[in-house]
């Protein structure tokens, strides 16, 4: 099965589309050689700054380069502005949803999502039941991956409420293209992104404790710099100014939480954690680990550290909520969603297992609780033997999978040794909430390096794009 | 405010980088000694390990000494935690985890020597090579320090890391003049010899030092002159007081910004007072050894004072 993609630049022969005008102008001056000289720069300029990441199970390559495409991927003002709103309205109901959820649970007693969901899944926190963070805010940073099929049809294919990654290369990316192309931010009115790092501070400021007064203690915490995403830790921390801690840095005294410093223990107010919940407090999740700062919860729960994002939110990112979320949205906003789901079959119930076995071929599968790309099947893809294997997974552990229709995401060209061709995109776009909501117009392009692949992830051999919103 | 463990971080970083420093100069100094010599150059390799501290691992890989195993060992085996090579893979890693404190300069000028050196010591080195790696070795270090020196805040973050430095770069003048002791003793079979004029030229070769030497002493090499230099004089950047002075005064610097006296304050400045008032021949009547042995373990206790005072862990 081949599908037919929307272009984001030539979407049909009639012509290109307005947004890529004066960028089309440019690129018709520059040499070709020279633009394939500008991507080995870019990558010069990768190496050097150290913007790695790891695979897991890759001992050789252990840091890695994204690969990185030179042409911009160019998103109109309009477009944006409409993209936000849904934006705005999904991240609220979210946020609703988790307060819900941890509360009075309305959503459940009005019958609109089964009790199942919540009472069965793994990611629901029971120790969050009754905690309301400060600000009630759950989810404070969200990457919401969007996908686009044709001129106004977008979707929301992930809601990552927990600890979304990749803004550092949406900053990066944007840094690299000013390096190698100033020119190009002269001609075209592109909107900034390098504030990013200062609004997040300041978003991280306005949630801290009630009995914080500013300026709040920030901290990142990482897992460590064997982490895939420790650039990405490092970075954020530096931008804002604030400590990069890990677990073992950090003890609770005397109520709070402290770091260890070269003068003695400091107190923290708030935590941008980028670990898992599993890796937060011995004591509370995993007795076993020795990762994690013992106590932190009760500090937590007592109301005297905000964590952002909060623990338990996995509860309103999984891929089995994630098929309830126009119920979800309409239920907190009273309105229809703006930005809409893709059609998701849940394999717990079984007409839609049913439905799911007889299209293997059609349709994409994924692991409820999974990510990163790994352990998903893309039918029109797969060779029968892994469609056979998957499906004796599928009957095995039906509730452990959904399945979404083989989408034709949209394409914009990047730079080969043939010139340019189109490759598949996706968008994550990075919402901040504290007191209001705050998004910088831009996000994470990810591109399908390899021709007809609808797989971005870049462990999966995935490569990110400059995002530009313009300002007209 | 500076973490106890972004402190041990630069602190290792550091004394990492002045160790893959190090072992370049002392590969430089036995290649040297091994081209100059008539008889064989075996001993000369032995010593040159018993300076970098590594005899008893090579033992364990190696039979027999050769320049091609000796430079291999500290330079490019991995498998030994101090050779050049390793050093400045743990010197990123340090750097990698306390890269927020470090500025952009620094960071890439370490990421870029660690990058150059991983591919020039891919392969085994070949012999005819050896200088130009050593010399690769030299100036990315070089470069490091520039870097270091020229874009960094002279703060907490730089204290630690200089205090990596210069315990690193004592310890490792210490160690050279402590193997090579027997050589400055005065014997009168040896006076004049060329023996003895290689074996003097080697201990100041090792710490870049045989030509600065005879703009100081205008003289040819006398024992008590290197002693002396190495070990007495405030200008010789790697001599025993020079780094010394240094230790106090980043030391001094955190007294009075935290505010806190610790067991490290008096270590460092009995130290320093024992080398400013020490002559040369105070040193010998004592015993160039014992005073070099109890100088090595002084030292050592200093980095553990300042790790556990500074919280390092």
């Amino acid at each position: 099965m081949r599908l037919v993609a929307f272009d984001e630049m030539l979407p049909d022969k009639s012509g290109l589309r307005p947004c890529y005008t004066e960028y089309q102008r440019w690129l018709e001056q520059q040499d070709p050689a020279r633009l394939t000289e500008k991507t080995r720069d870019a990558e010069r300029v990768f190496r050097k700054t150290g913007i790695t990441f790891a695979v897991y199970g890759d001992e050789q390559a252990a840091e890695r380069l994204i690969p990185f495409d030179i042409v911009p991927r160019i998103i109109s003002g309009a477009e944006w502005r409409r993209l936000t709103q849904g934006l705005e309205q999904r991240v609220q109901a979210l946020n609703a949803f988790l307060d819900d959820i941890y509360h009075r649970q309305e959503i459940l007693r009005a019958g609109r999502i089964p009790k199942e969901l919540i009472a069965g899944n793994a990611m629901f926190l029971p120790e969050m039941i009754g905690v309301r963070p400060p600000a009630g805010v759950y989810t404070h940073i969200i990457g919401v991956d969007v996908v686009r099929t044709g001129e106004n049809e977008f979707f929301v294919l992930e809601d990552n409420a927990r600890t979304p990654s990749g803004v550092s290369y949406m900053l990066e990316n944007r840094e690299t293209m000013m390096h190698l192309f100033p020119e190009l931010f002269q001609q075209i009115k592109v909107r900034p992104v390098e504030n990013y790092p200062q609004i997040l501070r300041q978003s991280l400021g306005a949630v801290r404790p009630d009995n914080v007064s500013a300026p709040p203690a920030i901290a990142v915490l990482t897992p460590g710099s064997f982490n895939s995403a420790y650039f990405e830790h490092a970075f954020l921390a530096d931008q804002m100014g604030v400590e990069l801690v890990e677990a073992h840095d950090l003890r609770v005294v005397d109520g709070h939480v402290a770091m260890r410093t070269t003068e003695g223990y400091k107190q923290i107010d708030v935590l941008y954690r980028r670990v898992d919940d599993a890796f937060l407090d011995p004591l509370t999740f995993n007795p076993d680990s020795a990762l994690g700062v013992a106590g932190i919860m009760d500090v937590y729960r007592a109301g005297n550290l905000t964590i952002a994002n909060a623990p338990g939110t996995g509860i309103a990112d999984d891929k089995a909520t994630y098929s309830y979320m126009p119920e979800i949205i309409e239920f907190y906003t009273g309105r229809k969603a703006m930005l809409e789901n893709i059609t998701t079959w849940r394999c717990s119930e079984p007409d839609s297992l049913k439905y799911v076995l007889e299209h293997l071929g059609e349709l994409v599968v994924k692991e409820v609780h999974g990510s990163g790309g790994y352990g998903m099947l893309v039918g029109p893809t797969s060779t029968i033997r892994e469609r056979e294997a998957f499906a004796a997974k599928l009957a095995a552990r039906p509730s452990n999978y959904i399945a979404q229709p083989t989408l034709s995401l949209s394409t914009c060209p990047v730079l080969t040794e043939a010139g340019l061709a189109p490759r598949h995109v996706d968008l994550r776009p990075f919402v901040l909430v504290s007191d209001r909501i705050r998004i910088v117009p831009g996000g994470l392009t990810r591109v399908a390096l390899t021709e007809g692949s609808l797989v971005v992830n870049s462990s999966q051999g995935g490569g990110t794009k400059d995002t530009w919103v313009l300002d007209d | 405010m500076l973490l106890g463990r972004t402190a041990n971080g630069l602190y290792w970083m550091n004394r990492y980088i002045e160790r893959a420093e190090n072992m370049a100069r002392l590969v430089d100094a036995g290649l040297r000694m091994a081209l100059t010599r008539t008889q064989s150059a075996d001993e000369e390799w032995r010593s040159v390990l018993l300076s970098a501290g590594a005899e008893h691992s090579y033992a364990q890989k190696h039979e027999g000494y050769s320049a091609a195993t000796v430079s291999d060992f500290l330079i490019r085996d991995t498998g030994n935690p101090s050779s050049s090579m390793a050093s400045i893979e743990i010197a990123r890693t340090n750097a990698r985890m306390v890269r927020t404190a470090l500025t952009r300069e620094t960071w890439e000028c370490i990421n870029e020597a660690w990058m150059s050196l991983r591919r020039m010591l891919a392969e085994p080195i070949d012999e005819r090579d050896l200088a130009t790696v050593l010399d690769a070795i030299k100036r990315e270090t070089a470069l490091i320090r520039g870097a270091f020196y020229g874009t960094m805040l002279r703060n907490e973050i730089f204290d630690f890391a200089q205090i990596g430095t210069f315990i690193e770069r004592a310890d490792n003048t210490a160690r050279i003049l402590d193997v090579k002791y027997y050589v400055l003793l005065p014997s009168v079979a040896w006076v004049g010899s060329t023996l003895d004029n290689s074996q003097w030229e080697s201990i100041l070769r090792s710490v870049s030092a045989h030509r600065s030497y005879r703009w100081v002493y205008e003289a040819d090499y006398r024992p008590t002159n290197i002693a002396d230099y190495l070990i007495l004089n405030p200008r010789m950047p790697r001599s025993l007081t020079f780094c010394y002075r240094f230790l106090a005064e980043h030391l001094k610097f955190r007294e009075q910004e935290y505010g806190a006296r610790l067991p490290c304050h008096g270590t460092v400045e009995e130290t320093l007072a024992r080398l400013k008032v020490g002559s040369i021949k105070d040193i010998f009547d004592f015993g160039l050894h014992e005073f070099l042995t109890n100088f090595i373990r002084d030292n050592y206790r200093l980095g553990d004072e300042v790790a556990t005072g500074y919280r390092f862990q």
